[in-house]
């Protein structure tokens, strides 16, 4: 598979009055037009790599890598303006909630249009054309009304498909979706997740797919990265996860509730200090 | 069996919508009931109304045989039956130290020895002493949890009414939270009703429990009949096999 994203060695550091914190401790890894997963507990930098990929890291903090380059371009070289250009045409990032990144005093449909219209010289009816059919590919039942609506006029399900929607118009080439899932209820979830994978099928889109839900992330992706404390501690093929070695991948799968198990109490997690080295 | 809580008929409105529907419920003094269903379903107004924090049109409330009139709760009600919310962060003072917090039930309900019960109370949610004059922030998220935990024990009630209470915490700390859930009810004797929507979850700390659904309960059944399929309600199904994760096409 060729490499759609190539990360060698990145490194997040945000500099605080009481020292550096190394958000993101040296990450490799290439994707392919594929499903992978990023999991771990909280703190343990998946949203800062996918923000230092997207170039969403904050101002004051320090992104360096030995590579950082998606579809040949340099992304840390790169000028602002080709960065710029990229994010939203051809990376993509969703995130938990909708409420961050869909304006809430634009109706749904015109902030789709306005994404797609920075990014493409289209026509005012084409634009309401795609957007329309972007809101029924992210199964919007009744687009056209939808495309009317305020965010706050929707659910927090539907809401995170219009905010997909816009995302994708674009038609980028990677999607990062940072616990893209992680507000709605189970069922809708897995709905959403269907649209994602339906996506990545049809357009040979790449996915990132950030998450603190191990099990879920087994069942979706591909291919899975363990980050404990900035770091990549295990890489594994997500049909493999029970077989997983290191042991924070395992205690982070035994330590969730299971149906039908009975395990009292839970096992927990015992931290060793050379997890985090 | 005696009965810790038993709703009738309960109906909470929100000017003209229907938050609780005759919703029934009954729990046995010593069992710990679980409630599921989609959010919106009406979990948290099920509890909010016991607690008298949701506006009841219909129906009645028995705590431990007392009958609970309209939204009033007198000092002895939060001596028996108290909240612990998903949001540590939300439910705990952002000023105040762990030891105020603590202490202000202590002080409301003149109860004396304040020192040793707050020593107590740490160490039985497995903070020491060392953490007893922190600020919420100080604090990991786990660990706000766990005293919130500490302040809804330390009045020794019999009743804990558990909103997500892991919800918002890793999987890992959230196994540490519901071990030391067990173990506090175990201890203690107490009754729990506890909302989640992890079905792993209730499953695991719920003997019994009811599927709520716009407003209603549409299927009381067993942890041990859920977990064999024994289920009466597509409803219910459905948020079976959604626990089961994503399958492909
Ligand atoms: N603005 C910031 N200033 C200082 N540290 C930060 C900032 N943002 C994130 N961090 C630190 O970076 C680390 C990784 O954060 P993040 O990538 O958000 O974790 P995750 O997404 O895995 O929960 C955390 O330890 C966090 O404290
Ligand atoms: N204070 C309130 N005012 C108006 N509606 C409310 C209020 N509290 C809850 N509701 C509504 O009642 C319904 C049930 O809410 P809730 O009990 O919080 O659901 P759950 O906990 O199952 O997610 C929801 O539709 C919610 O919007
Ligand atoms: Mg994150
Ligand atoms: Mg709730």
């Amino acid at each position: 598979m060729s490499a759609l994203l190539t990360v060698n060695d990145l490194r997040v550091r945000f500099p605080t009055r009481t020292g550096v914190i190394e958000a993101v401790r040296g990450v490799s890894f290439t994707l392919g037009r594929e499903r992978l997963g990023i999991v771990g507990e909280s703190g343990s930098g998946k949203s800062q790599t996918g923000r230092a990929i997207m170039g969403l890291t904050p101002s004051h903090a320090e992104v360096t890598a030995k590579t950082l380059s998606f579809g040949g371009i340099d992304l840390l070289s790169a000028p602002p303006k080709v960065r710029r250009d990229l994010r939203g045409k051809r990376i993509a990032m969703i995130l938990q909630d909708p409420k961050y990144s869909l304006n809430p005093v634009m109706s749904i449909g015109r902030q789709i249009v306005e994404t797609l219209r920075r990014h493409e010289s289209v026509s005012r009816s084409e634009a309401r054309e795609r957007a329309l059919d972007m809101l029924a590919a992210v199964q919007i039942r009744d687009p056209a009304r939808v495309f009317d609506l305020y965010p706050h006029e929707v659910s927090g399900g539907m809401g995170q498909r219009a905010m997909i929607a816009m995302m994708l118009v674009a038609g980028p080439e990677l999607l990062i979706a940072d616990e893209p899932t992680s507000a709605l209820d189970v069922t809708v979830q897995l709905e959403v997740l269907s649209i994602l994978d339906k996506l990545v099928a049809d357009r040979g889109m790449g996915l990132i797919f950030i998450s603190h839900d191990l099990r879920l992330v087994s069942s979706f992706c591909d291919r899975v990265l363990v980050m404990y404390a900035g770091r990549i501690v295990e890489e594994i093929a997500a049909s493999d996860l029970a077989s997983a070695k290191h042991p924070y991948t395992q205690g982070l799968l035994n330590c969730m509730p299971v149906i039908g198990a009975d395990r009292h109490p839970l096992p927990v997690l015992d931290r060793k200090p050379e997890w985090a080295l | 069996m005696t009965t810790a809580v038993s709703v009738q008929n309960l109906t909470v409105r929100y000017d003209d919508f229907k938050a609780l529907d005759a919703v029934g419920v009954d729990v046995a003094a010593g069992e710990s009931f679980g409630l599921v269903g989609e959010s919106g379903s009406g979990k948290s107004t099920l509890l909010r109304a016991v607690a008298g924090l949701a506006p009841v049109a219909e129906g009645t409330i028995r705590v431990e045989d007392q009958q609970l009139q309209g939204a009033r709760r007198d000092k002895a009600f939060y001596r028996s039956v108290q909240m612990v919310f998903q949001d540590p962060y939300g439910s705990l003072h952002p000023r105040q130290t762990v030891d105020r917090q603590l202490l202000e039930p202590l002080a409301i309900h003149g109860v004396g020895d304040g020192e040793r019960r707050i020593l107590k109370a740490l160490d039985e949610v497995g903070l020491g002493s060392g953490f007893r004059f922190r600020y919420p922030h100080q604090l990991s998220g786990g660990q706000r949890q766990r005293i919130a935990i500490a302040r809804a024990l330390i009045l020794e009630p019999s009743i804990l009414l558990l909103d997500e209470p892991t919800s918002a915490l890793d999987a890992s700390v959230q196994a540490e939270v519901l071990n030391l859930l067990e173990q506090v009810r175990r201890d203690r004797k107490l009754t729990f009703i506890m909302v989640s929507h992890d079905l792993g979850v209730v499953t695991h700390m719920c003997d019994r429990l009811a599927v709520m659904q716009n407003g209603r309960v549409v299927e009381r059944l067993s942890s041990a009949d859920l977990v064999a399929g024994r289920i009466g309600e597509d409803y219910t199904r459905n948020l079976m096999l959604a626990s089961k994760g994503f399958r492909r096409g």
